[in-house]
């Protein structure tokens, strides 16, 4: 009740919460408190609804402001107000920083005495507040009855629709807590269901292996997790249904059932079939799934809401959903939801002997087919349904070929001999002959496996372009890791760009009281006012505040505040999470102006850019911004507010750089822009005569350290040659000779400490470098990378760089500036990853600095930074079934803001080898491999960071040759979750970073390297393995359609030039560059429709753009360029390669599965494994 | 003559072992959070070139003093403390990096290392006691 004012929002806010909430923080700001609260409560609280919760709150409070650390001290708000409200709304308001007298009307109008008492003799009783260490199920299902949530308060004005039905919201589905196993299946009265349902059921779990679970539910009831209290008026025709849906989709399977499952069912593979199933088709079946159990979350909620509370009167516009594509309108998952893992729903065991024939009949029919069998009170039920999810029929019959997939996991599983539960793909494990399946590379892009969760946990998991793990099963013990010869660790992209975000303004931000973990969608609350945290499994309070719904606008349902119904939420955090005020945006930009700078003619490009974008560069009010230039002197510029024109102030003495003004060099961005725009157009000119070759760098980069130190901020550095003056001078270390050698390449390391160390300053000061080196000769980017590298900046690297020489490079640089310069960023910012206990982190990759075992340290954080972990399995986790990791990204947004960005990403625990092959995502092991190849190659050499890639390939397929799959040995024998394993590492040693025998500069290498360290998952694979697409014949089959544009969707091709025809034209996504190949015998309709020219001949050497003709080709091959060049956040540049022109070899290079000179096509390098592993 | 040479080796000894202690100690403040990586590896580095002429000198001492079962125990722990010395890659701010210290266990491992040495001394230190004092009595 009380709840709302801690909650900060005024609840007017809300009426219409759909628009309200994903808005962000502009709509959901906290309000003033003091006076509005006051009229609020007392306007509208006239009830409680919930006795228990105020006497909780009493006790609560000390324990939330220990917490939090605010306030004074509570322990006199239970004392001197025994049990009253006034008592606990006095304790609330302590919360805030505002005072206690405005809710003072509050204990006026509560008027309801019945409730009061019952309240005050509760209170008396005095729940133990903070210890964690009583039964929590029994103490949950005492509290529940004797409370009893007595009569309801008509006059509620938080809903009439909700409070006023026959019975109390106390039927708030309780989980009870998995971990601890207590899983009292006390509130279950669910009798046996009624059989219409249960055939209604069979149409649910679609993917086929439609076991009776409905007759086994009194067999998972002891295994429930769910602790319902219902109380018992409710419809029973309606809510035991739901209720064994729910249990059957939630009962842990546990091994034993296993065998049961499989050996009645007979596999009904259908011969051909595997072959061209592929991975992403692997994930399709998911989505029908997810779109089935629709009707079962939404019988559920009707059940629920029928008998009881909840919100479906105000949908919860779950924003972050949407984004991740599950279309269920209302979280109400997590009331089904126990933190058992649980498999999807097929793999409900039948311990009866499951007639096998008849159903994959029912697995085949449409799952509209069962509803007219169902009951009458199912009808409501199914209705929305259909109008939620109107293509999910259509869409079915589509899949309807993936129905066989349980079949296909029936073999594999029985040819593995082990139990595999069957997974979202349960192909994963299938057996791949890698040497005679020829065509490897799916005709559809790969997508991260789905972790084998139950839907409810899936739905509310992590996307995975924030947060992948390479085994999306974790094995139990760090031996059975060890066993499977596969890297354990995290991928993040923490900041990525989102279009919908859950923005949360609340008081107090809910954390675990031990290891500070948020609350997250799989935390378990073990009744209404605690929860156990998932990661320490520490008992903690639900303070007050978080027992008010602002979405839903109801009150007792912490369980559905939109911490727990999102994996991905921001937090405005409050002053707690300062150190010292929100910092300013403040950016420098350090110019090389040297004679090599001026020539290469990169400023003309930048002050461009940013005279055009400096309205956009994200900031408020407060926003500074600053210059300066060197080449053996320094040079600043006073911009100070009131100067008729800007003031160049030099400084010579590069020994010991000083700041020439203390104050003026940054200036307000407001107040200075003529200045400011003065400068941009006068800097291109101003060096053109310049003699100067010389670069001080080092200097410059000390002054502008010492610049930024007192605010702190981002500097973009252009460097175009090696530093030659003053500290952190450097010579010229690579040998030309030994580009292409096989044998060892040295330097790969920085030359100098100069560098980390002014880096590890900058980042104590909050200061970020950005390093955009242009350069043509060699600059020992492996030492000036260290200033980005350890300060959390970033790297951008244009190699021959000249306006008008290298049209493309320049072109590169105005789109990426565009991009740097306007996109989002984070200052002052740190970022924690937690797990569950027993595992650890031990290394991290990316762009930062760790300060602490776990914390890193983000001066910056740009979207477009992606960071790697490597994980240990320290204890064994025998005890748990999920595990889970939260990344808390703290940060200080442009517009002044403390934010934190959660995420939380939940893993099922397996214990069988078989399993965590199953689990595997290649995608983001090989990724985590190209980390620590990297890190190998610095610290040990090149040919040893190979070697290891290698034998991570032939390690993890031998193991998998010797424990899962008896076959025959002399095959190359893959599961199918790691069929591309071989390929991606041939791309990896094929890849600049790695590559030996190719020519390679040592700067194109290390920075190939720095890409690899500090690119987000999707761009990197990009990097390692392109993507070929035959674009002369797209058509409009399969495409897609994106802002009413018609995006065709050509299937992918192998890297091999055995796929290139002369007659066609071929388009090659690297990532950062794309090359459109054009056969020498081209269609001259393609050439002349598309490229505008008449024939093959006439196309010119150097194209990098597509005209905009009028044809349907064009108009197809554009609007696929654009689309995938929209995928991105560094817009690739585009080349044209005509057959026989010379740029074809930087084509052909890509094409990773044939043989070079120097390396293994991938036929090749498949035998190469085979005797190793044989060896 | 030889008691002076076991009395400046014992010495030199307790102050190995103390240096040893520090380093422990500063290496769990580390592992605890209590101090960030950046102070204890500054902290650290300047005891490095301490430790290892401390150590080198009373290698050499035995050498000269031709005392060779201790030389000869010496002279492995000596030779890694001027290995590791030698092999810090020109990056990196010393024998312990503030950027590396998380990465790949090396905490731990330098844990364990200065645990080993801290044995190794105080078993010296003892040996050298019993030399001292079998050098006393004889003279």
């Amino acid at each position: 009740m009380q709840v709302p004012s801690g909650y900060g929002v005024h609840p007017q806010n809300y009426i219409p919460p759909s628009g309200h909430y994903p808005q962000g923080p502009g709509k959901m700001t906290s309000l003033p408190l003091d006076s509005q609260c006051g009229d609020y409560y007392s306007g509208l609280y006239t009830v409680p609804t919930q006795n228990v919760v105020t006497s909780n709150t009493a006790n609560q409070q000390p324990g939330a402001q220990h917490m939090y650390g605010r306030g004074p001290p509570a322990p006199h708000i239970v004392g001197s107000t025994p049990g009253s409200f006034q008592g606990a709304a006095s304790s609330t308001s302590h919360l805030h920083t505002s005072a206690s007298q405005p809710y003072s009307p509050f204990v006026n109008h509560y008027s309801s005495p019945a409730m009061y008492s019952a309240n005050s003799s509760v209170a008396s009783q005095g729940f133990p507040s903070t210890c964690g260490h009583y039964a929590m199920s029994t103490v949950s299902n005492a509290a529940y009855p004797s409370v009893s949530y007595p009569s309801l308060p008509a006059g509620d004005p938080y809903g009439q629709q909700m409070f006023t039905s026959q019975n109390a919201p106390t039927v708030r589905p309780v989980r009870d807590n998995s971990f601890s196993g207590h899983s009292t299946a006390i509130g279950h009265p669910s009798p046996l269901p009624p059989p219409p349902s249960h055939q209604y059921h069979q149409q649910q779990s679609l993917s086929g292996c439609s076991t009776l679970s409905w007759s086994t539910s009194g067999l998972p009831s002891t295994q429930d997790n769910l602790v319902r209290n219902h109380t018992g008026t409710l419809a029973t025709a309606s809510s035991n249904p739901t209720n064994t849906v729910a249990d059957s989709l939630s009962c842990p399977v546990t091994q034993n059932v296993q065998p049961l499952k499989s050996s009645p069912v007979v596999p009904t593979v259908l011969p051909g079939a595997s072959s061209t199933r592929t991975p992403p088709a692997a994930n399709r079946p998911v989505e029908p799934v997810a779109s089935v159990t629709q009707p079962s979350e939404l019988l559920q909620q009707k059940g629920v809401d029928s008998s009881s509370t909840t919100s479906s009167a105000s949908p919860v516009p779950n924003s972050y959903d949407a984004l991740e594509g599950g279309s269920y309108p209302d979280m109400l998952s997590s009331s089904a939801s126990s933190p058992a893992p649980d498999p999807a729903p097929e793999p409900d065991p039948a311990p009866a002997p499951a007639p096998s024939a008849p159903q994959p009949s029912k697995m085949a029919k449409p799952f509209g087919y069962g509803y007219p069998a169902l009951q009458p009170g199912y009808q409501n039920a199914t209705a929305p349904l259909n109008s939620a999810v109107p293509p999910s029929s259509p869409g079915y019959s589509g899949f309807q070929p993936y129905a066989q997939y349980p079949g296909m996991n029936q073999l594999s599983s029985s040819l593995g001999g082990l139990s595999l539960q069957s997974s979202p793909q349960p192909e994963s494990l299938r057996p791949v002959n890698l040497t005679q399946e020829r065509n490897i590379l799916p005709m559809t892009p790969v997508w991260a496996p789905v972790p084998n969760l139950n839907l409810d946990l899936r739905k509310l998991n992590c996307s995975p372009d924030s947060f992948r793990c390479t085994l999306t099963n974790i094995p139990q013990t760090q031996a059975l890791l060890n066993k499977a010869k596969l890297p354990l660790g995290l991928l993040l992209h923490p900041f990525r760009d989102l279009t919908q975000l859950p923005v949360i303004t609340s008081n107090t931000i809910v954390r675990c009281r031990s290891c500070r973990t948020y609350i997250n969608p799989f935390v378990s609350f073990i009744d209404q006012r605690r929860w156990k945290c998932n990661l320490c499994y520490r008992v903690n309070d639900v303070p007050e505040e978080f027992m008010y719904n602002p979405l839903t606008r109801s009150y007792g349902e912490p369980h559905k505040r939109p911490e727990v119904q999102n994996s991905t939420v921001e937090f405005i955090a409050s002053s707690d999470y300062m150190l010292r005020p929100p910092q300013p945006a403040v950016y420098l930009f350090v110019l090389d102006v040297s004679h090599n700078a001026v020539e290469a003619g990169y400023l003309t490009i930048l002050c461009q850019s940013l005279l055009e974008n400096l309205d956009k560069l994200p900031g408020d009010s407060r926003t500074r911004i600053g210059f300066m230039t060197f080449d053996s002197t320094i040079h600043f510029y006073n911009l100070q507010e009131g100067l008729s024109q800007p003031q160049m102030l030099i400084v010579s003495d590069i020994d010991d750089v000083f700041l020439p003004t203390p104050d003026s060099l940054l200036v307000n961005l407001y107040e200075s822009k003529e200045l400011i725009k003065d400068l941009l157009n006068a800097l291109p000119n101003m060096f053109t005569n310049t003699r100067e070759t010389h670069s001080a760098l080092g200097p410059a980069l000390q002054a502008a350290f010492k610049l930024m130190s007192p605010t702190g901020g981002r500097v973009s550095v252009f460097q175009t040659q090696l530093p030659s003056l003053g500290a952190g001078l450097l010579q010229s270390r690579e040998d030309p000779n030994q580009r292409s050698s096989t044998k060892v390449v040295q330097h790969l390391g920085p030359a100098t400490d100069f560098y980390k160390k002014l880096a590890l300053d900058c980042s104590g000061q909050q200061t970020a470098v950005d390093l955009f080196l242009l350069s043509s000769q060699y600059s020992d980017l492996a030492s000036l990378a260290c200033i980005s590298k350890y300060s959390a900046g970033c790297i951008y690297y244009y190699p021959s760089f000249h306006y008008t020489h290298n049209p493309s490079q320049a072109e590169k640089l105005q789109k990426d500036l565009k991009r740097y310069l306007t996109r989002k960023i984070g200052f002052e910012a740190v970022m924690r990853i937690r797990c569950t206990k027993g595992l650890s982190m031990h290394t991290f990759h990316g762009n930062f600095f760790v300060r602490s075992t776990d914390l890193l340290s983000l001066a910056n954080i740009s979207p477009d930074a992606g960071f790697a972990v490597q994980l240990s399995i320290e204890e064994n986790l025998t005890d748990t079934s999920l595990v889970c990791f939260q990344t808390a990204l703290l940060y200080t947004s442009s517009k002044g803001e403390r934010r934190i960005r959660v995420h939380t990403l939940c893993l099922p625990v397996v214990s069988s080898l078989a399993d965590v092959y199953a689990g595997v995502d290649v995608q983001a092991a090989v990724c985590l491999l190209a980390n620590m190849a990297v890190d190998r190659s610095i610290s040990s050499s090149l040919s040893d960071a190979r070697d290891a890639l290698v034998n991570a390939v032939v390690d993890s397929l031998s193991a998998y040759g010797s424990t899962v799959s008896n076959l025959q040995h002399s095959a190359l024998i893959a599961p199918s979750s790691l069929k591309l394993f071989p390929l991606y590492v041939l791309a990896l040693l094929k890849q600049k970073a790695f590559r030996t025998g190719t020519s390679t500069r040592l700067d194109d290498r290390v920075y190939a390297m720095c890409q690899i360290k500090c690119q987000p998952l999707v761009h990197l694979m990009k990097m390692i393995h392109p993507n070929l697409y035959r674009i002369d014949r797209l058509t409009d089959e399969g495409a897609i359609h994106v802002n009413d544009r018609v995006v065709p969707q050509p299937p992918l091709q192998k890297l091999s030039a055995e796929k290139l025809t002369r007659e066609g034209a071929f388009l090659m996504d690297c990532g950062s560059v794309f090359y459109i190949w054009i056969g020498k015998s081209c269609d001259n309709n393609f050439i002349e429709d598309v490229l505008g020219y008449p024939n093959f001949a006439s196309i010119p050497q150097k194209m990098t753009h597509l005209p905009e003709l009028d044809t349907l080709s064009s108009e197809r091959a554009r609007s696929f360029i654009t689309w995938l060049r929209d995928n991105r956040p560094l817009s690739p540049i585009l080349h044209v390669v005509k057959d026989e022109s010379p740029a074809k070899t930087e084509f052909f290079q890509h094409l990773i599965e044939d043989r070079t000179e120097a390396a293994f096509s991938y036929y090749e390098f498949l035998l190469h494994i085979q005797q190793q592993i044989c060896k | 003559m030889e008691a002076v040479v076991f009395v400046f080796s014992l010495l030199d000894c307790c102050a190995l072992i103390f240096l040893s202690v520090y380093f422990i100690i500063t290496l769990s403040d580390l592992e605890c959070d209590y101090i960030n990586a950046r102070s204890c590896c500054s902290k650290l580095n300047k005891w490095v070139i301490p430790e290892l002429i401390g150590h080198t000198i009373v290698t050499v001492l035995m050498l000269v003093s031709l005392h060779w079962f201790i030389f000869l125990l010496n002279l492995p722990v000596a030779t890694w403390n001027i290995y590791r010395f030698i092999m810090v890659p020109s990056g990196n701010m010393g024998v312990f990096d503030p950027t590396e210290i998380h990465n790949r266990g090396q905490l731990k491992s330098h844990m364990k290392e200065a645990m080993v040495k801290l044995g190794f001394h105080l078993l010296c230190f003892f040996m050298y006691l019993y030399s001292m004092i079998l050098a006393l009595i004889n003279d």
